[in-house]
């Protein structure tokens, strides 16, 4: 798969952060284009999740810039991102436990949903209206994760691999123009993962830009167009499936330097 | 019979009270699952701050009305300047902080005020309605009537609004809603003035039948604090009963039993509920996935 020429959705320039001493995230850049599926690799500790929370807003980063559709959004709230267009799924979930799964889905229309105080108030038909049109877009999208059945139970009793697929469900539900997965297969069976895998190319084939960190390397080699691979915070290669998997640096970081010798010895 | 009815409407009255300020608790509790033992200090601000402007030559009707809205902005500022410096601090250290902000908020009005017990006029006169051989003031139904329509407007807002659930989404899960687009700084100063208004209201309302003083907040916040507990933290219907079921137990411990015993009968309330039924009346069981 090559990359598009499109324009720029999120571009990410020179990020970085320190905690204490440590250089969690240092000086990462790279681009997404809409429909492109961009994925960060690494070994654990790398600074993935470091370098989500940055873009996401839930950090504010040290040094360099994110770029939104051009606007410079670094460090802004995660509820103004969320206004801008960026949607996200978290490694460790943040669902609403004691809901259940379609009022989880519908929380996702909040934006969508949002009308005259008042109209609510009196509950009159555009109030109904809007709350009728998030709770059957909520179970569209349900149904497209595959949680149809589960809608009414509460969503604290749902399995880990559901509630990764809840929450993609909630994040799709905000009709996000970039899409950042944090590990979505995590925990999840390998149909389930197949299932994902063909959720996340369909919403790429509808126009979405997706950034995904996945440690499930088959999944990412598949549907990835284009690959950043970090190593103790800094970008080590970057490139397309294909050269990412030769290359001797990322052979190195995941197997170890020592690697060869191992091999040599055995 | 007609001893009876009597201490059923002194009961109701002060109930409706404590009901107001246990409505006050839960709207703060759904927002970010802190209890607020500021809240009895709202209700001090309220009836002090009316007393205070009313003297110094306002109309009742406009010198309450300050009192509502400057106290409702003095729990914003709270909010910003003691609860959201401290965000992501465990909910205990939050709670013990609103303790901090209640002892504060007391000083700080024996200076501005001073430390004289006060009032001011009623509503609508001090002639008792008689009722079947017992009085009622009219100023009691002020405040039965303020806890009523105080209640069902918190019901609406809860349920039916987005912007009510969005209250409960933040306590929920902050960061899931920020996610969805949730602005929670502005539902937690939201919650805050909400609360702190509702409390100066109880106190606009009770101060012509209680009296108020700068260190009244304290008992209404406990007596509050055990009626929204009864009632099931965070519910507004368990905050209503919780309150009027405080109130009617302390005037009946008052009149049966002693009223010196009368303050006393809140904190029993507190320990059985504690003991055999720590969710309330109507809060909802939570069990802990392990």
């Amino acid at each position: 798969m090559t990359r598009t020429d499109k324009e720029t959705l999120l571009a990410v320039e020179g990020l970085g952060i320190a905690f204490g001493g440590l250089k969690a995230v240092n000086d990462v850049s790279f681009e997404v284009k809409p429909g492109e599926v961009v994925s960060i690799i690494g070994p654990n500790g790398a600074g993935k999740t470091t370098l989500f929370n940055m873009i996401s807003g839930v950090y504010r980063p040290g040094s360099g810039r994110v770029r939104l559709g051009g606007e410079d959004v670094t460090g802004m709230a995660p509820h103004l991102l969320a206004r801008r267009g960026m949607s996200r799924t978290f490694q460790n979930l943040q669902i609403f436990q004691s809901i259940t799964v379609l009022e989880n889905a519908v929380t996702g229309y909040h934006l969508s949903e949002r009308g005259p105080i008042l109209a609510d108030l009196l509950s009159l038909p555009s109030s109904r209206r809007r709350a009728r049109a998030a709770e059957t877009g909520a179970r569209d999208l349900l149904a497209r994760v595959g949680l149809e059945r589960a809608a009414e139970r509460e969503a604290g009793n749902l399995s880990y691999g559901s509630l990764k697929r809840l929450e993609i469900a909630r994040a799709l539900a905000l009709d996000p123009k970039v899409l950042l997965l944090d590990e979505p297969a995590a925990g999840c069976n390998a149909v389930e993962t197949e299932e994902i895998d063909h959720l996340i190319a369909e919403v790429a084939a509808s126009g979405v830009a997706i950034l995904l960190v996945e440690h499930d390397m088959k999944m990412v080699m598949r549907i990835s167009n284009h690959i950043v691979v970090l190593d103790h915070g800094e970008r080590i290669a970057e490139g397309d499936p294909a050269m990412v998997s030769r290359d001797p640096a990322v052979i190195a970081a995941y197997l170890g330097a020592d690697a060869e010798g191992i091999h040599a010895d055995g | 019979m007609s001893e009876l009815l009597q201490f059923l409407f002194s009961g109701v009255t002060v109930g409706a009270v404590y009901a107001l300020v246990a409505l006050g608790f839960t709207i703060i509790y759904n927002a970010s699952d802190v209890v607020n033992f500021a809240q009895g200090e709202f209700v001090m601000l309220g009836g002090m701050i009316t007393w205070f402007a009313h003297a110094a030559g306002l109309p009742l009707p406009l010198a309450a009305l300050s009192a509502i809205v400057v106290t409702a902005a003095l729990g914003v500022a709270m909010n910003k300047l003691m609860i959201e410096p401290a965000r992501g601090a465990p909910v205990v250290s939050l709670i013990i902080i609103t303790i901090g902000a209640s002892i504060f908020i007391q000083g700080a009005a024996q200076l501005v005020f001073d430390k004289q017990i006060h009032s001011f006029p009623a509503f609508s006169g001090d002639a008792p309605i008689r009722v079947g051989g017992a009085t009622i003031l009219p100023q009691s139904l002020w405040v039965i009537g303020g806890a009523l329509v105080v209640f069902a407007g918190l019901w609406v807002f809860f349920t039916r609004t987005l912007l009510g659930r969005a209250v409960l989404a933040t306590s929920n899960n902050r960061l899931a809603a920020q996610l969805v687009g949730i602005n929670t700084n502005f539902v937690m100063a939201l919650s805050f003035a909400v609360s702190a208004g509702i409390g100066a209201l109880a106190g606009v309302l009770a101060t012509p039948i209680t009296l108020v003083a700068y260190n009244v907040g304290i008992g209404f916040a406990l007596k509050g604090f055990a009626g929204a507990m009864l009632g099931g933290m965070g519910n507004p219907k368990g905050a209503l009963v919780g309150g009027f079921a405080i109130g009617l137990i302390e005037a009946l411990t008052a009149g049966y039993l002693s009223s010196q015993y009368k303050d006393a009968a809140a904190f029993v309330v507190i320990l059985a509920v504690l003991f055999f039924m720590p969710q309330g009346l109507f809060g909802r069981k939570s069990a802990d996935r392990v």
